[in-house]
């Protein structure tokens, strides 16, 4: 009991100093607050550091989890909330939000396979649903054989290992294992965490990746980013067009390109798309903003704006630094409409004007 | 409030003031006869005046102080039910039967059963394998040692209990499952697995070494110290007259310990075991990093499996204020809390002649 406590007093005490590290000098630059999901949190911090001297906005960006954020800015404790896994028009309505993507992130499946190098094991999505379904038993399964005919898979037992922390990563993985397999769907189905029919679960990306790397045979899923940074083995996967493709930079913003992003809560289907040369497990991180600030907050929320506007014209070499996909100009550009339309002052007025 | 003067008159000052006071014969005498050293030192004639407003406020912060744990620990249970209560009302008794975990939204169903079994099996996994070794230590210590290396033992086993869990989870993580996973699993996996009858414990087909017995190994080892100081403190209480008359009449060591010293410090010695248990059902960070967080129904002792704490650490942060899921979550929680109550208390019981 008294250690929970004691983490409890750790994680509130961390909070605090990061409520606390904007020094003096920049006492006189406008703050605002989000938290939320901690896949988009190495970009929104670099961001942070940059725009504080470009704008004078000053983030101060606390990654509790999607879930966390979500309920966060539910409770108006924040200017916004962050989530990867993105909220229905419904309940964008019934919270008065508005929603919005700033990045995109890859999702890639790590192995370790002794002779196996980086992107050269080639899966389709039936094998991926078969081997986290715990069907697929051993790495020479005449199945994997085949698709893999110049590679020589090691007879070892394939060991699955899977989120145990409920994440956006999950909840993107899941997404398309039901995209493309119906036993999936109504199986397992899709989530931040879901009850997994096999495996074993780690926490986080560094867990995950840890598991696989320790285990002969282990496969696993992780963020592109966190496996790029890591040199992690990646996988090739068929897309939808039916192609192998691996995970590199052009795959991926080939994928955000072939999404519609005019649906209403700006969360477009990003998975398995049928561009030719798309990575077909691509997914945004989304920000939740009031659409009803009180008085007192419609200062924080045109800074608000004001960030990430700066972000989206300044900031994509950043994130492609830190291996994530930025968002086209098309999308920002629907997105300042978007801001300018739905968040109103108070009085009505629209608060984003530029 | 009390300087430095006071406490120099306090002895003085106390027989007189029992003297002359009958009121101190009252049984919140200790209180009163020291708050009255302290106040009355600098009066005339060493004469002390009782009641006055230090007394009282003092008196009053050690009442509060003592009841504010009372109304904490209430609290804590109160917050516990009511976040349980809508998951207790959704699944009523079948909560704690129930083995499924399922958090995707639309199909939510929520069930304690495995992490309920995992926290109890990997709780008394580890109290099989840390007893004997505490035994041991106990033993050695009170026993065999020479008396120069006792104290530095001694000391080395209450460091042990000081190492923070979460280096425990680290070392499990790095050193320990990567030894079960090929000595065990992979080494003598066959094997034990060919045992008859109990075979079937050990066959597994998750060779990734995190599973329950990983866990109940890296708890087995946190909880070793607790276990070793009481049992090594109980057996110092036997009194030695025993012991010399047992090894008068020719006995063995072995004997002394087997027919005196475990006879005479049975409740304590289970009491202390039970004091491991205890803090083992609670434990979260190692665990977590060791055990795998399977949702499912453990089919063998290397398959990974989850514990309550674990389960709550990890899904907690993600939870939708008020959601099932949440309630669901406090609701094990709850379970948790009550498990570790009936097994403190028992312990509490059976120790009681040896913690007044």
């Amino acid at each position: 009991m008294n250690r929970r406590t004691l983490l409890l007093g750790t994680g509130a005490a961390l909070a605090g100093s990061a409520i606390l590290r904007p020094n003096a000098a920049f006492a006189q630059q406008a703050t605002i607050t989000g938290a939320g999901a901690s896949f988009p949190r190495p970009v929104y911090d670099r961001w942070g550091a940059a725009a504080r001297d470009a704008i004078g906005v000053n983030l101060n960006y606390q990654s509790i989890g999607s879930g966390g954020g979500i309920n966060q800015i539910r409770a108006r404790t924040v200017d916004f909330g962050a989530t990867d896994a993105p909220l229905t028009v419904a309940q964008l309505t019934e919270g008065n939000l508005m929603q919005f993507p700033t990045l995109m992130g890859s999702i890639v499946l790590i192995v370790n396979l002794p002779g196996v190098g980086d992107n050269q094991l080639r899966l389709t999505s039936d094998l991926i649903v078969d081997i986290f379904l715990g069907r697929l038993r051993r790495w020479n399964d005449p199945r994997l054989v085949e698709a893999n005919r110049d590679l020589r898979l090691p007879n070892l037992p394939v060991s699955v290992a899977y989120r145990a922390d409920a994440s956006g990563t999950t909840w993107g993985f899941t997404n398309y294992l039901a995209r493309v397999s119906n036993e999936w769907r109504d199986g397992p189905g899709a989530g931040t965490s879901i009850q997994w029919p096999s495996g074993q679960g780690a926490r986080g990306n560094e867990g995950v990746s840890n598991a696989v790397r320790n285990t002969p045979g282990a496969i696993g899923y992780a963020e592109n980013a966190y496996a790029v940074v890591n040199r992690l083995i990646t996988t090739q996967i068929r897309n939808r067009a039916g192609n192998f493709v691996s995970p590199v930079m052009e795959t991926f913003i080939a994928a955000a390109s072939a999404a519609d992003w005019s649906v209403p809560n700006m969360a477009p289907d990003t998975l398995d798309l049928p561009g030719a040369n798309a990575w077909p497990m691509t997914v945004g991180t989304y920000i939740l903003l009031p659409t009803n600030p009180p008085a007192e907050r419609v200062e924080a929320s045109r800074n608000t704006m004001r960030f990430f506007d700066w972000a989206f014209r300044n900031g994509a070499q950043i994130a492609t630094q830190l291996e994530y996909i930025p968002l086209p100009e098309s999308v920002t550009n629907v997105i300042r409409a978007n801001w300018a339309r739905q968040v109103r002052t108070p009085t009505g007025g629209a608060i984003w004007t530029a | 409030m009390p300087g430095g003067p006071a406490r120099y008159a306090w002895i003085g000052g106390r027989r007189h003031a029992v003297a002359a006071l009958p009121s101190l014969l009252r049984k919140d005498v200790v209180v009163s006869d020291m708050a009255l050293g302290a106040q009355s030192a600098p009066g005339a004639g060493g004469r002390r005046r009782v009641g006055s407003f230090g007394d009282k406020l003092f008196a009053a912060l050690c009442a509060g102080s003592g009841i504010f744990v009372l109304l904490l620990l209430g609290a804590l249970i109160v917050t516990l039910f009511i976040g349980a209560l809508p998951a207790f009302m959704t699944y009523g008794a079948a909560f704690i039967t129930s083995t499924d975990w399922n958090p995707v939204e639309g199909r939510e169903s929520f069930g304690g059963a495995v992490a309920i079994f995992g926290t109890v099996v990997s709780s008394i996994l580890a109290i099989i394998f840390a007893v004997p070794v505490a035994f041991g230590i106990a033993y050695f210590l009170t026993e065999l040692a020479p008396q120069w290396l006792r104290r530095p033992i001694g000391t080395a086993i209450e460091l042990l209990a000081a190492v923070p869990s979460i280096i425990y989870g680290m070392w499990g993580l790095f050193v320990v499952v990567p030894f079960v996973q090929v000595y065990i699993q992979i080494g003598l996996g066959e094997y034990i697995a060919a045992i008859p009858m109990v075979g079937f414990l050990f066959e597994s087909r998750f060779f990734a070494g995190t599973s329950l017995f990983t866990g109940a190994l890296v708890l087995a080892v946190m909880i070793l110290p607790f276990i070793a100081a009481t049992m090594r403190d109980v057996f110092e209480q036997v009194p030695p007259v025993y012991k010399e008359s047992a090894y008068g009449l020719g006995a063995t060591r072995w004997e002394v310990m087997g027919g005196v010293v475990i006879p005479y410090t049975r409740i304590s010695v289970v009491g202390g075991i039970m004091l491991g248990l205890g803090r083992a059902l609670g434990e979260t960070m190692a665990v977590t990093f060791v055990i795998g967080n399977a949702n499912r129904m453990p089919q063998s002792l290397f398959d990974p499996s989850t514990t309550i704490a674990s389960i709550v650490a990890m899904e907690f942060p993600e939870s939708l204020a008020g959601s099932l899921k949440q309630s669901a979550l406090f609701a094990l929680g709850f379970l948790l809390f009550v498990i570790s109550f009936i097994v403190l208390a028992a312990s509490r019981w059976l120790l009681r002649s040896r913690l007044k």
